[in-house]
């Protein structure tokens, strides 16, 4: 079985956002970037479903810039056998992005498809469950574990409250949580060895998908600031003021 | 213009973020139906006929809509969605999962946690974890929407006249996916996302087996217990407890936050609460820039201290 998974390239998470003065986007000039942490999970799932026996090769995928090259590279050095890089604009929607996947799919059949459940940047939360829709495959979100079991998938979601576990016929798509796995490290030699690995570059057109427009920026804003309070001394201090200054207890 | 709100349930109530989602639709303001989907779901819909500004229910009461699977939920918002120009729902782990399958299948976008509505097409949303506020505009006819709770205030005003309650017959189609179990967490604290009083402990609280001091204090003011994200990755509690971009999202009067840092991630899920406590050992811990009353202190000694003297 083969298995797709999906890698975005974003603002490295440990990096404090600012905003355009123009207020047109954030900055992101000079700004370190990373592979989304919800990807890093889905490359980790598939390669250890790789090292199991369950996959027989896992293929990375991204719709971005030139520079997504990186992260696919990095994808490869964890353990994914070839990349496929769909160059587009940067801010690709995610409804254009799950068209691209779609064709993909297509073509390459995969019996799985591992996509983080949303990127850092744009916080959506959209693409896998839009993929599933267009390719009439079943899907399981957010993921917190993953057993393929035959024919079928069995999922445990992070739902509020707790924990589902669904049954899905494969061909899936299955996006993941933070406790799905811990992602490695990659290796030195690793990372030497993925510079060789197949890295394809596509472009929409070639996968017949045309970009088209649903929802447009119209302004980034900071947002509203809060102000630190006062330290106090002690619990009493902190019990009085509770009672007496904000009324809360 | 009419906009169809697709209504959170437990099968016997309705949820509070479902009132707040209604606000939301209040503000767009199209005429406004709401769609109970489930089983056994006659008084939901009862209920949701009598709040203030919805004029009609659709009630789809069947066992393929019983655990909100997403594939069946969006296959019957859009078989319903032709009449409608807005599609809206609380954000939560059921829209999330089956809104964007009703956007993509009816070919449109989906604006995701909207904290604002500007006018019908013009939303406000949080990205970055909060670190930043898009202005979107909705460019399709059809508008995908989903709204987060914490923002909009609930709108809790009834009619004392119900409107009209229509069944819905369509069945969709679920032979792809079932549902074979539930772990959820019983407790009889309040529900986390709609608490008024939060407890939250953070790395700092140590171990799985010290959250029990957290849970004492939550205890005692009749709170609900949540954490960190540093605290879930270190398996001290579930992540359903999780306060932050990547958990839930509050907004409680109270916010009491025991040995968390405050992490960017975090402070997204909470910056919006009414008066916010930290208490932390070092006294530069990001947190006590956006807390009203900080204490520096070991929160072994605060938490039991607090909790004996309330």
């Amino acid at each position: 079985m083969k298995i797709l998974v999906g890698v975005k390239r974003v603002i490295d998470y440990n990096v404090k956002v600012r905003v355009k003065a123009d207020q047109s986007n954030v900055d992101l000039t000079n700004v370190k970037m990373a592979m989304n942490p919800f990807c890093e999970i889905a490359v980790e799932e598939a390669v250890r479903l790789k090292e199991a026996g369950v996959a027989s090769e896992v293929i990375v995928m991204s719709v971005g810039t030139t520079q997504s090259q990186e992260q696919l590279r990095n994808a490869m050095a964890l353990g994914a056998d070839r990349a496929i890089l769909v160059e587009a604009e940067s801010d690709v929607e995610p409804l254009n992005v799950a068209k691209a996947f779609a064709a993909v799919v297509e073509k390459e059949q995969p019996g799985l498809v591992i996509l983080g459940k949303q990127s850092i940047d744009s916080d959506n939360n959209q693409m896998g469950q839009m993929l599933a829709a267009l390719t009439k495959r079943p899907q399981g979100t957010f993921a917190s574990k993953l057993v393929i079991d035959g024919d079928k998938a069995l999922v445990t979601r992070e739902i509020d409250g707790g924990l589902r576990t669904i049954a899905l016929t494969l061909p899936a798509i299955v996006t993941t949580d933070l406790r799905l796995n811990e992602p490695r490290y990659a290796k030195l030699p690793d990372i030497m060895k993925a510079k060789r690995k197949p890295l394809e570059t596509l472009s929409l057109a070639d996968l017949g998908v045309t970009s088209k427009a649903h929802c447009r920026i119209d302004k980034v804003e900071a947002p509203a600031t809060r102000s630190a309070g006062i330290k106090v001394a002690s619990v009493d201090e902190l019990i009085s003021k509770l009672k007496d200054e904000a009324k809360v207890i | 213009m009419t906009t169809l709100l697709i209504a959170e349930h437990n099968s016997s109530v309705l949820s509070s973020s479902t009132l707040s989602a209604l606000t939301a639709a209040q503000v767009i303001g199209n005429e406004i139906h709401v769609l109970v989907a489930g089983k056994n779901i006659e008084s939901v819909a009862d209920a949701a006929a009598r709040l203030s500004g919805v004029t009609k229910v659709l009630c789809a009461n069947a066992d393929t809509y019983e655990y909100a699977l997403a594939e069946p939920m969006g296959d019957l918002v859009v078989h319903l969605s032709a009449s409608y120009s807005h599609i809206v729902a609380p954000s939560n782990s059921e829209s999330k999962d089956f809104m964007p399958r009703v956007a993509a299948l009816l070919d449109v976008g989906q604006v995701s946690d909207i904290s604002a509505v500007l006018s019908a097409d013009q939303f406000k949303r949080p990205i970055y974890a909060g670190n930043a506020i898009a202005t979107v505009t909705l460019l399709d006819d059809k508008k995908v929407i989903t709204v987060r709770a914490s923002s909009f205030d609930k709108s809790t005003q009834q009619n004392d006249q119900a409107c009209v309650v229509e069944v819905v017959d369509f069945i969709a189609d679920s032979n792809l996916s079932s549902w074979q179990s539930d772990d959820i967490t019983e407790s009889a604290r309040p529900d986390l996302a709609s608490a008024s009083r939060i407890v939250s402990g953070g790395r700092g609280v140590g171990s799985g087996d010290n959250f029990a001091l957290v849970e004492a204090l939550a205890d005692k003011l009749g709170a609900a217990v949540g954490a960190s994200r540093a605290a879930v990755d270190a398996g001290f509690v579930s992540n359903d407890l999780q306060v932050g971009q990547t958990g839930k999202i509050v907004a409680p009067d109270l916010y009491m936050a025991f040995g968390i840092s405050g992490a960017i991630q975090h402070l997204a899920g909470m910056k919006d609460s009414k008066v916010i406590v930290a208490v932390n050992k070092d006294e530069d811990a990001p947190i006590f820039q956006v807390a009203d009353y900080g204490l520096v202190g070991d929160l072994f000694d605060v938490l039991p201290e607090m909790t004996s003297k309330l």
